[in-house]
C-alpha cells in the first residue's frame, strides 16, 4: 500500500515539488528565524565565552546578568582560593570606560583587566601581536572589530594610541573576539592597568569577577556550591553563567518577544503554505481516494496513505528546509559577520516539532475530507 | 455478521427506496424498486437522466445505503453490514468499472490493474505478475508498463476492465461503460463484459445510456422517475467472446 501513497504522490512531478517547497519553506522560516533568535541570545554570553581558563566565575550575589557590574572586595579572592577543591583564583576586572582618540573623538569602551601575573582570560584568537606583550606598560589589546570602529579604514597594526582617563594607552595587539550583544570596542589590559584606566570608584572596590579553576577530578557545580557556602558570593560554573545571562536579557528584554513574535509568523506562515498545499493536493486527490475506496480500500489504510503522503513529504521537506537554513547560516556568517546566527540542535528538534505538527494538521484536514467522501461519488463522473 | 457471499445468488431488492437531502430539500430518487438479477446473465439498467440508474447501482455495489427497502446481493443482506464490513465485502466480491475510467494517474497499466489484488493483500510483485497476464488476455500486452495518459480512451477502459475483473469478482458493476469511447471500440468493451456475465457464477449489471450496446444484453431493465417501467429478456446478438479471465 504504501508503494501507491508514494506513486500517488510523487507521480505529478509539479505538484510534489510544490508540497515539498511549501514544507521546506515552513522549516527554512522557522529555522533561520529561531537560529537568529538562538544567535542573538548568544551574544549575550560572548564575553563569557571568550573568557578561557577558569571554570567558576564569583561575583557579587546580586548580580543578574555578565553586565551587572558589582564590585567584590579584594579579600575575596583569597577567600575563594580558600575555598576545598580550587586550584587558584584570579581577580578578573569588567567595566565599561571611554576612550579619547588622536583625533579628538571619544569612544565608549568595555575594559577587561586580566590578573597581572597570569593573564588568565586573555582572548585566544589574536591577528596581530601577542598576549605577552601585554606586560609592557601602558599595554591594551584591542578586538578587529572595535579597531576598525576606532580607526576605520585602517589596516590591522600595532603602536595605536588612545587615552583613557586621561592615561595613554598602546595598542600592543589585535584579536579576533566572538559578536558581542553590545558594539562597543572591547580593550584587554591587565589588572592593575585597568584600574587605572577608569575613575576610582566611591567604595574603592573595583573588582567584579574572581576566575576560579578546579582542582582535577572535582566538579565544577559542586565546588561553585561550596564557594557559595563559604563566602556567601555568587558562584557559578561557565555555563550556568551564561544561563543566567540569557535568563535576564529573555526576561527584562524585548527580544523574546519581538523574535517569538516573528517565529510564530514565520510558523504561520509556513503552515498556511505546507498545509494548503498538501491540503489541496489531497483534495485534487479525492477521486483517486473515492477510487480506492469503492473498490474495497478501508478507511484505516487510506488514513495510512494519507499520513505516509503527509510524512514523506514532511521529512524531505524538513530535511530541504533545515539544508537550507544551515547555508544561510554558513555563508551568512562570511557575508553579514554582524548578522547573529546559531543552529544549536534545539532549533532543528523545535522545527521537526512544528513541522510534524504542520503535517499533522494538513493531514488530518485532508483525511477529514476524504473520510465523509462518499464511495458513490465515483459513479458520478468524479468525486 | 457475515460477509461470505454464497454462490449461484444473484441481486434481489424489494420496496428499495433512497431519498436525498432533507425537509424540504429532501429528493427522492429510488421510489420502491423491485428486482431480481440472474447470475450468468448481463443486465443493462436504462432510462433517462435522473431515473435513478446511478443511485440503484451504487446501492447494489455497496457504496450506497438505502433509505428503505432491503437488498440483498449475492446472498449477503449488504444493509446489515457495517461500513467496514461492506469495504471488505467490495474488496473481495465486487469489480467496478467506471464512465470516467478512474485509473489513478501516476500508476502504469499493470500497477493499476494490481490494485485490487494488493487490496486483497498479495503483495505487489504478485499481484503485478497477476495484472500482466490479465492485462495481456484483455490485449494490452504492449501497453504494460504505459501510463494511463499514454493510452487511448478505448485502452483505458480495457485496463479498467481489466482491474475489475483481476480478482476474479462474482459481481460486476459498470457504469456507462462505453459513454467515454468510440463505438467501435465500445463494442469491444461490450464484448468484454458479457464475456464476464456468462459465467455462471457472476452477476454482471451495467448502467448505459448507449442504445447501441442494447444488442449485448440478456435483459433490459428501464428505470423511470425512481421506478422499475419496464423489464424484458431479450436475445443477445452478440455473443463472440475475447476474454477468457485468469
Amino acid at each position: 500500500m504504501t508503494w501507491i501513497a508514494l506513486k500517488m504522490l510523487m507521480g505529478d512531478k509539479s505538484k510534489y515539488f510544490a508540497i515539498v517547497f511549501g514544507v521546506s519553506f515552513a522549516c527554512f522560516l522557522i529555522a533561520e528565524q529561531s537560529a537568529i533568535f538562538c544567535g542573538v541570545m548568544l551574544r549575550t554570553t560572548s564575553q563569557i565565552r571568550d573568557t578561557h581558563g577558569g571554570d567558576i566565575w564569583v561575583m557579587n550575589s546580586d548580580v543578574r546578568y555578565v553586565d551587572d557590574l558589582k564590585p567584590i572586595s579584594d579579600d575575596d579572592l583569597y577567600r575563594v582560593r580558600s575555598v576545598p577543591g580550587v586550584a587558584w583564583a584570579v581577580n578578573l576586572y569588567r567595566g565599561q570606560g571611554q576612550a579619547q582618540l588622536a583625533n579628538g573623538t571619544y569612544q565608549g569602551l568595555i575594559l577587561m583587566g586580566l590578573d597581572d601575573a597570569s593573564l588568565t582570560g586573555a582572548p585566544t584568537h589574536m591577528l596581530v601581536g601577542k598576549i605577552g606583550d601585554l606586560q609592557i606598560p601602558d599595554a591594551i589589546l584591542v578586538d578587529e572589530a572595535g579597531f576598525y570602529q576606532m580607526w576605520p579604514g585602517e589596516s590591522l597594526r600595532t603602536g595605536k594610541v588612545i587615552e583613557m582617563n586621561q592615561r595613554r594607552a598602546v595598542v600592543v595587539g589585535v584579536y579576533r573576539a566572538s559578536q558581542t550583544f553590545m558594539t562597543m570596542p572591547i580593550i584587554y589590559t591587565r589588572f592593575s592597568q585597568a584600574t587605572l584606566f577608569v575613575p576610582p570608584t566611591p567604595t574603592g572596590r573595583l573588582m567584579p569577577f574572581v576566575l576560579a579553576k578546579v582542582q582535577p577530578g572535582m566538579d565544577s557545580s559542586d565546588v561553585a556550591e561550596r564557594i557559595h557556602d563559604r563566602t556567601g558570593l555568587k558562584a557559578l560554573t561557565n555555563e550556568g553563567f551564561m544561563q543566567l545571562t540569557m535568563t535576564y536579557y529573555l526576561q527584562h528584554t524585548g527580544i523574546p518577544l519581538n523574535f517569538g513574535t516573528t517565529v510564530v509568523l514565520a510558523f504561520l506562515v509556513g503552515s498556511a503554505i505546507a498545509g494548503q498545499t498538501f491540503y489541496l493536493f489531497t483534495v485534487e486527490n479525492l477521486k483517486q481516494f473515492g477510487t480506492l475506496n469503492a473498490m474495497g480500500m478501508s478507511d484505516r489504510r487510506i488514513v495510512s496513505m494519507i499520513l505516509i503522503q503527509g510524512f514523506v513529504v514532511g521529512g524531505i521537506g524538513y530535511g530541504v528546509g533545515v539544508g537550507l537554513a544551515t547555508l544561510y547560516g554558513i555563508f551568512s556568517q562570511s557575508a553579514m559577520p554582524l548578522l547573529a546566527f546559531f543552529l544549536p540542535w534545539q532549533v532543528l528538534a523545535v522545527t521537526a516539532v512544528a513541522m510534524i505538527f504542520i503535517v499533522m494538521m494538513a493531514s488530518l484536514l485532508s483525511i477529514r475530507r476524504v473520510l465523509v467522501l462518499e464511495p458513490a461519488v465515483v459513479f458520478q463522473g468524479g468525486a | 455478521m457475515t460477509t461470505s457471499i454464497q454462490t449461484r445468488k444473484g441481486v434481489s431488492c424489494q420496496g428499495l427506496t433512497k431519498d436525498y437531502g432533507r425537509g424540504d430539500a429532501r429528493v427522492r430518487a429510488l421510489r420502491g424498486v423491485d428486482l431480481d438479477i440472474s447470475p450468468g446473465e448481463l443486465t443493462l439498467l436504462v432510462g433517462p437522466s435522473g431515473c435513478g440508474k446511478t443511485t440503484l447501482i451504487s446501492i447494489l455495489a455497496g457504496t450506497l445505503d438505502p433509505t428503505d427497502g432491503d437488498v440483498s446481493v449475492l446472498g449477503v443482506d449488504i444493509k446489515s453490514l457495517s461500513k467496514h464490513e461492506k469495504a471488505a465485502c467490495r474488496a473481495k466480491n465486487v469489480g467496478f468499472v467506471f464512465q470516467q475510467f478512474n485509473l489513478l494517474p501516476s500508476l502504469t497499466a499493470a500497477e493499476n490493474v494490481s490494485v485490487p489484488l494488493v487490496i486483497n493483500g498479495y503483495s505487489k510483485t504478485k499481484a503485478v505478475a497477476h495484472a500482466i497476464e490479465v492485462l495481456k488476455s484483455v490485449g494490452l500486452s504492449e501497453r504494460i508498463h504505459s501510463l494511463p495518459s499514454q493510452l487511448s480512451g478505448g485502452q483505458q477502459q480495457r485496463v479498467a476492465i481489466a482491474r475489475a475483473l483481476v480478482h476474479q469478482p462474482r459481481l460486476l458493476v459498470a457504469d456507462e461503460p462505453t459513454s467515454a469511447i468510440d463505438a467501435r471500440t465500445g463494442h469491444a468493451i461490450m464484448e468484454l463484459i458479457r464475456e464476464v456475465a456468462l459465467q455462471p457464477d457472476r452477476v454482471a449489471v451495467a448502467v448505459t445510456h448507449d442504445s447501441r450496446v442494447y444488442g449485448f444484453a440478456d435483459r433490459i431493465i428501464t428505470l423511470e422517475d425512481g421506478r422499475v417501467a419496464q423489464e424484458k429478456h431479450v436475445k443477445p446478438e452478440v455473443t463472440n467472446g475475447l476474454f477468457a479471465p485468469v
